[in-house]
């Protein structure tokens, strides 16, 4: 019986559109115990969002489609469930956070009331309606906001306050594994501060895991355990952070992003950006999605899949470390 | 420093004509291009009427033929007194087509004209545009055109005059919500800074940004104006008989409308097909003046 | 030697329902030639306001603008025109910043047609792949419209168009915070080419501290209107002063492991803009607060070379 609270395994999952078929994630594997927190990073278009989506079943219904792999969550694979499991599923086992707090919440009803309906579609154990009104005042004090406040709709909040509403529902119902979609990304740096620490105390006392999807290597060495970079619908490093952050085997992605980050302790005269872009998702490389950007492309990197190169929990895709170096 | 070739580039990358370009991604919309047709025939019927039927063949009266059934010699029937339907649509085309139209062109001039400078200029000048609109607004339509065409005098020219200005504030208020989500972009701000005045912003960036709502709302509002004008034939103040027009034959076919429906139904599909056939032309041309819309 | 830009007491009030919203209260910078201010700030501090104060894009309530000594802001349309070719800006988002309707050519050519500065149009052409070229636009793009090109290119246009006029100075309002990281570097070191090679002024408005700390020369950190602290790019961050400077550093997420959970946070929420009340701005939420914070305005004082601080703990 392994202990991973959530197993994905060979993840592909395709957009089929009117022009073309959209790769937007291409094999991934990755997996989180209990309190755990991993980061999933990555640029536009890697492919982030659409595996948080993938793993709520949350892909829109007309063209996204999940192709190959195996969800696995609690031992039951999420693939195989009905709709109407899937609906138990979210918010009250895996919940999620979006990036936009100012557009997460509905603007005519009042923030209790949606913190409150979340707990009333979940109210397995049937509790009456002044426990549940009792659990919302609670919540609301968990993430800091006075109680009295529960009557007060959105557009009364500021950014930072919404983003503390918006996860006072998402953990309403106690849920194992919450998926923060750049939760912090629209807010400022000093009330990303607050919201980042109140998010990690409220991890450490719910015993919650986490799967924590940023662009911003800042954020993901604050509160990450584990960290997968994903690029192209792939994960092309992965493992812990202490990995990511004090190793020096990276896959050239990985060092490309750092070395585009202005670094406050250190002076530059130039950062060294990654020349080029990411490629089209329907119309990919061969070989390495990597390689027409990677200033240590090899041959061999233009026609074959990179192997997996593993030292510990750290994983790196890549032909650079194939030969064992 | 400048390639020496670039001046051999630019006819590499020569710009195709927006007109053409415009016209090419239109064609492709087929519903668009039976609207353009239809319409076509309309405008054709309105340039040769004469060749099709001659003008006294539209008011001959013959009493012992009324509300005579579609047949070979009369295509449409004929009215109450008679009058061969057929002939009366397509000599009416020039009076009905013409007053829709212009309606609707003087019509959004002038009201995109003050929806542009009430959206662009905000603050009291907007103010003081919307409120004399919305006064406008608020007299009901039928009084409003009465009134003027009372003031007037009967005649094309003064329903044209009439159902303009009553329809004006509608225009106002629809063109200048499309415009106030175009004021709020970067990209007018961007025009300011680099010195443009302010006419030149509205004419190049404001308004063509804003056309999409503006002719759909034209189109529809062709067929609108030609009904508006048989409230007026109906009251005898239109164009006055024994002329022929759309609207009147209308007002004229509604109290035979059970024993002898095909007097209705002429001119009403007439009306219908010219404001259908705008509508899919207009629906094509937005689509097409659009750039972000797949090619 | 006469400083490029130099605002005096530069204040934009903004009249609303209840009173007035302070967006930029007397604020004092001086940029000099080819060098980059850079304006930082949460949002809501007034730096956007103030880069469009500096280029009359909005007319300030009170105070001065001086370009090469002159008072801009005495100028009327003609000349005013003139000078405006001189400073130049490029927006944030590259998305509502580009006229969806022109393509890359027409706005590029833009600023270039409304000077009337070609009587040719070869002329004109050549000039426009010239601005494409320093922009690192491929040529190729000419005709391209703007939803058809990714944000890092859009930018690039945006770039291109504010160097269409050769200006001396540019106020870039956060250029690279709608792009990728790895996009965004390749725009920054654009800018500080151009900088090198063609003698620009900059001021540089952004939130993002590591950004501002690469491309300035000097610092000014705004919060809630008020400059409050204003040093070297490096003299900030070795020795930030003013207890916001300080909360905001401290609050920059480093992708650096270091577990400190200890570091103090930043407590509470920004106060309201409208009629605030006299004194220092961050009083409520400043741990260092005293009741002489309050009352009256704290102007900023010169403490060591050129670095100056608006706060009562430093008098």
């Amino acid at each position: 019986m392994s202990d991973k609270l959530l197993e994905v395994k060979n993840l592909a999952v395709v957009y089929n559109t009117d022009d073309a078929v959209v790769h937007a994630v291409n094999g991934i594997d990755f997996s989180i115990k209990a309190k755990e927190t991993i980061g999933l990073v990555g640029e536009t278009g890697a492919g982030k969002t659409t595996t948080a989506l993938a793993i709520l079943r949350l892909l829109p219904e007309r063209t996204g489609r999940i192709a190959s792999g195996e969800i696995v969550f609690n031992g039951e694979n999420l693939l195989e469930n009905s709709r109407k499991e899937m609906r138990r599923v979210r918010g009250a086992h895996i919940s999620m956070i979006f990036q936009d707090p100012m557009t997460s919440l509905n603007p005519t009803i009042s923030v209790g009331d949606q913190i409150y309906e979340s707990l009333k579609i979940h109210n397995y154990e049937n509790k009456s309606k002044e426990q549940l009104n009792r659990r919302v005042d609670e919540l609301l004090e968990l993430v800091g906001i006075s109680a009295g406040r529960k009557c007060e709709f959105p557009h009364q909040f500021s950014g930072g306050m919404k983003q503390r509403v918006v996860i006072a529902i998402a953990l309403a119902c106690e849920p194992q594994l919450l998926i923060a979609d750049e939760p912090t990304t629209a807010l400022d740096v000093t009330i990303q501060a607050q919201v980042i620490s109140m998010m990690f105390d409220l991890k450490e006392k719910l015993e919650t895991s986490m799967i924590m999807i940023t662009h911003d290597l800042g954020v993901v060495a604050q509160t990450c355990d584990k960290v997968a970079i994903m690029y192209a619908g792939e994960i092309i490093e992965y493992g812990t952070v202490e990995d990511i952050f004090e190793s020096d085997r990276h896959h050239p992605y990985t060092a490309g992003l750092f070395g585009s980050i202005p670094d406050l302790d250190v002076e530059t005269e130039r950062l060294s950006p990654i020349e080029g872009l990411m490629p089209d998702p329907t119309d990919l490389p061969q070989g390495c999605k990597f390689h027409p950007r990677c200033k240590q492309c090899m041959a061999i990197c233009a026609s074959v899949l990179p192997p997996k190169w593993q030292e510990g929990e750290h994983v790196i895709a890549c032909h650079l470390f194939a030969k064992g170096e | 420093m400048i390639n020496p070739a670039s001046s051999a580039s630019v006819r590499r990358y020569k710009k195709k004509s927006r007109l053409k370009e415009t016209w090419r991604r239109m064609k492709k919309n087929k519903l668009s291009l039976i609207g353009l047709a239809v319409f076509s025939v309309f405008v054709l019927v309105l340039i040769f009427a004469d060749v099709i039927v001659p003008y006294e063949v539209a008011l001959k009266q013959d009493m012992a033929n009324r509300f005579a059934s579609p047949s070979w010699t009369h295509l449409l029937g004929t009215d109450l007194y008679g009058r061969d339907i057929f002939a009366r649509i397509i000599h009416g085309t020039r009076n009905s087509l013409t007053l829709g139209i212009a309606a609707v062109v003087v019509g959004m001039t002038l009201g995109g004209t003050l929806a542009a400078v009430a959206g662009y200029y905000g603050g009291k000048i907007d103010m003081v545009i919307m409120r004399i609109t919305d006064t406008i607004f608020c007299i009901p339509f039928m009084l409003l055109g009465l009134s003027i065409v009372a003031a007037l005098g009967p005649g094309l020219r003064n329903i044209l005059i009439a159902i303009t200005i009553t329809a004006i504030p509608n225009y106002v208020r629809i063109i200048r919500s499309a415009i106030l989500t175009v004021v709020g972009q970067d990209f007018i701000e961007a025009g300011r800074a680099c010195g443009a005045r302010n006419r030149f912003i509205i004419l190049r960036h404001v308004l063509p940004n804003a056309i999409g709502p503006i002719i759909v709302q034209a189109t529809m509002q062709v067929g609108t104006m030609i009904i508006y004008s048989t409230a007026f034939s109906y009251l005898g103040l239109g164009i006055q008989p024994p002329a022929p027009e759309w609207g009147s034959m209308l007002a004229e076919a509604k109290n035979y409308m059970l024993s002898a429906p095909h007097m209705i139904i002429a001119p009403g599909m007439a009306i219908v097909l010219v404001a259908l056939s705008l509508n899919l032309m207009g629906d094509g041309l937005r689509d097409a003046l659009d750039p972000k819309l797949k090619d | 030697m006469e400083p490029l830009i130099k605002t005096v007491d530069l204040k934009k009030y903004f009249k609303v329902r209840d009173g007035f919203l302070h967006a930029v209260d007397g604020v004092n910078i001086e940029i000099p030639q080819g060098k980059t201010l850079g304006v930082v700030g949460e949002s809501g501090c007034g730096k956007s306001t103030l880069g469009r104060l500096v280029l009359r894009l909005l007319e300030p309530t009170s105070g001065a603008v001086y370009f090469e000594g002159q008072d801009i802001l005495a100028y009327r349309d003609k000349d005013f025109r003139k000078i405006q070719r001189e400073m130049q800006i490029i927006f944030q988002d590259p998305y509502s910043s580009l006229d969806p309707r022109m393509s890359v050519f027409d706005l590029i050519a833009e600023p270039l047609i409304v000077n009337q500065i070609f009587k040719e149009k070869t002329a004109l052409e050549d000039r426009i792949f010239e601005l494409m070229e320093t922009a690192g636009l491929a040529e190729r793009f000419v005709n391209a419209f703007p939803h058809e090109m990714d944000g890092g290119r859009r930018q690039r246009v945006g770039v291109a168009r504010a160097l269409a006029l050769n200006p001396k100075f540019i106020v870039c309002d956060e250029p690279v915070s709608a792009l990728d990281v790895s996009i965004q570097a390749q725009v920054l070191n654009l800018l500080m080419d151009l900088q090198d090679r063609m003698g620009f002024t900059y001021m540089f408005i952004t939130h993002d501290l590591s950004v501002v700390k690469h491309i300035s020369d000097e610092i000014a950190v705004m919060y809630l209107g008020q400059c409050v602290e204003r040093a070297p790019a490096r003299e900030l961050f070795l020795n930030p002063l003013h207890p916001y400077t300080r909360a905001l550093l401290a609050a920059i997420p480093r992708p650096k492991l270091d577990r400190n959970r200890n570091k103090k946070i930043i407590r509470g929420e920004v106060s309201d803009p409208v009629n605030p009340e006299p004194g220092c701005r961050f009083a409520p939420r400043c741990e260092y607060c005293r009741p002489d914070c309050l009352g009256n305005a704290i102007g900023l004082k010169e403490l060591d070379d050129y670095h100056f601080v608006a706060c009562r703990l430093y008098e």
